[in-house]
């Protein structure tokens, strides 16, 4: 494989549920250790864009190369492959709440990898420890944590297989400014620490200001800017621009009925 | 406004939904039966579904047994035919109110649990990083839950088959005066082992069909809190429903052997 073929390279990409479109022709690519960034309003189908990369959700059309090799439809023991590639921070944590946080952190080390559960139990404090968690919270269920600490045994449980490439469904949201931020750091931290690649999805500018390389913009089910992030504040696009200043008014407009 | 399309459209979403309820159970009798199998899963779902119920199973059984008791003397002394009334009481609970009756109570305790609990799954998306962790959702999930049940309610009909004669052997000596030696003898005199086979075959088949509506309709829930509290009765009234039919269908095979 060549030094410049894309870790993840979409092109075309189409879905639709029933007779709303919700994407119409995503293209793009991510180099390897880059950092993308989408952003766009709700609803506008940020989360079914990775969704379609993970293969949780199949295109209707359109093509998704994964190191160059072709990642939609497949089955078995391909897809098995090809998924512990990939590590999925979701946006409510998605943690198992039957398990405790030790176990949530090591469930793809004992499910996917065959890692005993003793050793399983040694590297998911090691990942504790990489988001400053202490082993004091081994033993919790996911219930009894606070919404940061949920975040952060996600991540960990995220980073625990040791995947190339890393999605992060809003990672800050629902946290307070001082938890994001400190999210915002390991995500930052965990990218340099493992030279992966990452996809995140957000709405939080502080977030994309901090962890993106490149940012797109979605809206209308297709990308209407892309970037990188330093230029986000003199984009010429009206779209971003908009976007990132918070205004109601402008070519974006919110399928909101006025008083 | 053609009249006949709303006939077409229902017809067409009632094929389309049991072609996804079929494509689902194909799915998971696959994966029951293909490895990697979670015997801790399993297990823990047998202490669930089966230990968890026995109270309920027990309750019901032995009520049942003591009024079958009751009202077969009403009839049967009518003609005085009351030594037929421990065969009544056996025949009916092993063949039929055993299983049908346990099998219900199941459906209502163990199959909204279990969409309940895979619904939650599935909004919180859970099951989705299930998939994004390399575990298949229908083998971690589905299979321990349809394998567990199938295999479970046999032995909580056989404990309800038991206590239910019982309820009715109490009645028939402390209320309606039979001699207990009489009553026991009649009631095993009349027994065949094909009727509590057939009845605990009935009750693998219950079994299945509960786990399968609870994993089915929790599996696909919609959103929110409502999309889960329908999932739950759906997987009850469906349960039900499937049980009843099935019960039918079963009995029917077994008539003609």
């Amino acid at each position: 494989m060549s030094q410049d073929t894309p870790k993840i390279s979409v092109a075309g990409l189409k879905k639709s549920f029933g007779s709303k479109t919700i994407l119409d022709g995503i293209d793009f690519d991510v180099a390897k250790g880059e950092s993308l960034v989408i952003i766009g309003g709700s609803g506008s189908g940020k989360s079914v864009t990775i969704k379609c990369v993970l293969g949780l959700i199949r295109p209707d059309e359109g093509t998704i190369l994964i190191d160059g090799k072709n990642a939609v439809g497949l089955r078995g023991g391909e897809r098995d492959a090809l998924m512990q590639k990939f590590g999925m921070l979701f946006q409510g944590g998605a943690l198992f709440d039957s398990l405790p946080v030790w176990e949530n952190v090591a469930f793809g080390l004992i499910q996917g990898h065959g890692v005993s559960r003793a050793d399983a139990y040694k590297q998911a404090i090691d990942n504790l420890g990489m988001v400053g968690l202490h082993e004091d919270v081994a033993d919790l269920l996911p219930a009894e944590l606070s919404g940061g600490m949920m975040k952060r045994v996600a991540l960990a449980r995220a980073i625990a297989t040791k995947p190339e490439i890393i999605f992060f469904d809003e990672p800050t949201t629902g946290l307070d400014p001082i938890m994001g931020d400190v999210i915002n750091d390991l995500i930052v931290h965990v990218r340099e620490e493992m030279g992966v690649s990452t996809i995140s999805i957000t709405h939080d500018m502080a977030s994309v200001r901090k962890i993106a390389d490149r940012v797109a913009m979605i809206y209308g089910g297709k990308l209407v800017w892309t970037g990188p992030v330093d230029d986000i504040d003199n984009s010429g696009n009206p779209y971003v621009d908009q976007f990132i200043h918070g205004r109601a008014d402008g070519p974006i407009q919110m399928d909101v009925r006025r008083p | 406004m053609n009249p006949l399309a709303p006939i077409g459209r229902t017809a067409l979403a009632f094929l389309a939904s049991t072609g996804r309820l079929v494509q689902f159970a194909a799915l998971a009798v696959m994966h029951c039966i293909l490895p990697p199998w979670y015997p801790r899963l399993v297990l823990r779902q047998i202490l669930e579904i089966g230990y968890f119920s026995l109270p309920v199973v027990g309750l019901t059984a032995v009520f049942t047994g003591m009024v079958l008791a009751l009202q077969s003397y009403t009839g049967f002394s009518r003609f005085e035919a009351e030594s037929a009334i421990a065969g009544i009481v056996v025949l009916s609970v092993t063949r039929e109110l055993g299983p049908v009756l346990a099998g219900l109570m199941v459906a209502g305790r163990v199959g909204a649990a279990i969409a309940a609990e895979l619904g939650t799954m599935r909004v919180t998306e859970q099951i989705d990083a299930l998939t994004t962790l390399s575990t298949n959702p229908y083998k971690y999930l589905v299979a321990p839950r349809v394998i567990a049940a199938t295999l479970t309610l046999p032995i909580l009909v056989a404990i309800a088959d038991v206590i239910g004669v019982l309820g009715g052997y109490v009645v028939s000596i402390g209320k309606l005066g039979f001699n207990p030696t009489v009553y026991l003898h009649s009631t095993f005199d009349i027994l065949e082992p094909m009727d509590v086979i057939s009845g605990l075959v009935k009750a693998a088949v219950f079994g299945f069909l509960i786990a399968l509506m609870g994993c089915y309709h929790g599996y696909n829930s919609q959103r929110g809190a409502q999309g889960v509290g329908t999932a739950t009765t759906y997987a009850v009234v469906s349960g039900s429903i499937l049980i009843l039919t099935f019960n039918y269908f079963v009995t029917e095979i077994f008539f003609s052997v």
